[in-house]
């Protein structure tokens, strides 16, 4: 039993568990324990905060940390502009919220934190988390959909110039492409940031177990993989920030379909 | 699998506390923050865009002053070469009067002093004949012993002075 004990669990890390005895909070009757992925949603919150506050210092000539967030700022207006056009700049709250928010958490999540103890927890490496936020996004894009346009909406599932006889065809897959996009949102988010994660835990138990099976083992097995997780990790980084940049260049897409309607 | 596992369990608490955060991170940061961080960056586009006409709108009103400034000074030239030339079209004139003075000055001397020449020539002769009668009578007198009278020798004088 104790073996088992010490084997390298990689889905461990992604165990939810109830902080400080508030496993038994509750809210018209839902438990809301606030747990370790409460926890970091809290600290990538703060993060976030104390990171925008600091360049909001409104210099006519920016310092580097007031550069950074206006580097941000433009970034994600740039990104609006260019998908929806000038009725794009609403959206850029949300969107950098969104941005920023999924940026900081996974990017928090890679922290090498464990050589001191704590144990960092990637929230977005779980669909609960990120099929909240694709539904956010997909709610907008309903909302607005159905505010600017009405019942017109229903054309954007009928491509323009389709030929009459095709419309039967076409409208069921096109609804059913349109149905999937929030699935497909949060997925794609949850599932590469567990899969590198999990990678991570694997490739780290290779280099602990090969190593504790000796020196041949150490060599063949332990040091390769080591230096394919030094790797892996620096790609770990650039897939936590293109992730949350397809989550939001998607979000803005899709709102792009309700705002402009093809 | 925890997520799946535990979703029973936690889908209520990672709901709930993702809400929390995230809409506070949407109305304090998302609203409350970026409009003002991209209400600078307009404000320092503006503000470099409205230095940019500025500086544009002297250079033209200098280039404008330049030409002003040429023009006027290609007439200040202008009247300057008149006053010049008009001064010396002056001066050429009062000289001109200045010598006719003197010429005719010059001249009125030169005709005096002939005038004077002429008179003092005659007067000359006329001397001459008197004197040269008084000689001739005189001459005569001591040679030839024989009076002669002063018409006479005059007479005389003045014929051999016309043959010379």
């Amino acid at each position: 039993m104790a073996a088992e004990v010490a084997k390298v669990d990689p889905m461990h890390q992604f165990t939810i568990a109830p902080l400080g005895g508030s496993a038994n909070w509750e809210l018209a009757g839902f438990n809301i324990a606030f747990t370790n992925s409460a926890l970091w949603m809290a600290i990538a919150t703060v993060a976030l905060i104390i990171f925008v506050a600091g360049g909001l210092k409104r210099e006519l000539v920016p310092g580097r940390w007031q550069m950074s967030v206006e580097f941000f700022t433009g970034f994600i207006d740039d990104m609006l502009e260019a998908n929806i056009g000038k009725a794009g700049r609403k959206y850029v709250p949300y969107i950098f919220s969104l941005f920023m928010f999924i940026l900081f958490a996974n990017i928090l999540g890679l922290m090498p934190l464990g050589v001191i103890g704590l144990h960092p927890f990637t929230f977005t490496s779980h669909f609960t988390v990120t099929g909240v936020l694709a539904i956010i996004s997909f709610a907008i894009v309903l909302v607005v959909g159905f505010w600017k346009h009405g019942f017109h909406f229903f054309s954007l599932f009928i491509p323009s110039g389709t030929p009459l006889p095709m419309i039967p065809i076409i409208f069921p897959i096109e609804l059913i492409s349109f149905l999937v996009r929030p699935f497909s949102l949060g997925l794609r988010l949850f599932v590469a940031m567990m899969a590198g994660h999990v990678l991570l835990e694997v490739l780290s138990s290779f280099v602990i177990d090969g190593t504790n099976a000796g020196a041949g083992f150490a060599a063949m097995v332990g040091l390769p993989s080591f230096i394919l997780m030094v790797g892996i990790c620096a790609l770990e980084i650039l897939v936590a920030g293109i992730q949350a940049y397809v989550f939001a260049l998607l979000t803005s897409l899709y709102i792009n379909d309700a705002e402009n309607l093809h | 699998m925890p997520q799946i596992a535990q979703l029973a369990e936690t889908y209520s608490s990672q709901v709930f506390w993702l809400l929390v955060f995230f809409g506070i991170v949407f109305v304090f940061v998302g609203r409350g923050m970026v409009p003002k961080v991209m209400d600078t960056v307009a404000q320092r586009d503006q503000q470099i865009a409205s230095d940019l006409a500025a500086a544009t709108a002297a250079r033209a009103k200098a280039d404008e002053e330049e030409e002003a400034w040429r023009v006027r000074e290609n007439e200040n030239r202008a009247a300057a070469q008149a006053i010049v030339a008009e001064a010396k079209a002056d001066a050429a004139a009062k000289n001109e009067k200045k010598l006719s003075a003197a010429q005719k000055r010059l001249d009125t001397k030169l005709a005096q002093a002939e005038q004077d020449i002429a008179a003092a020539r005659t007067a000359a002769l006329a001397e001459v004949e008197t004197v040269a009668a008084d000689a001739a009578q005189d001459i005569v007198q001591r040679l030839a012993g024989v009076k002669v009278t002063a018409a006479t020798a005059k007479s005389a004088v003045k014929k051999a002075m016309i043959h010379g």
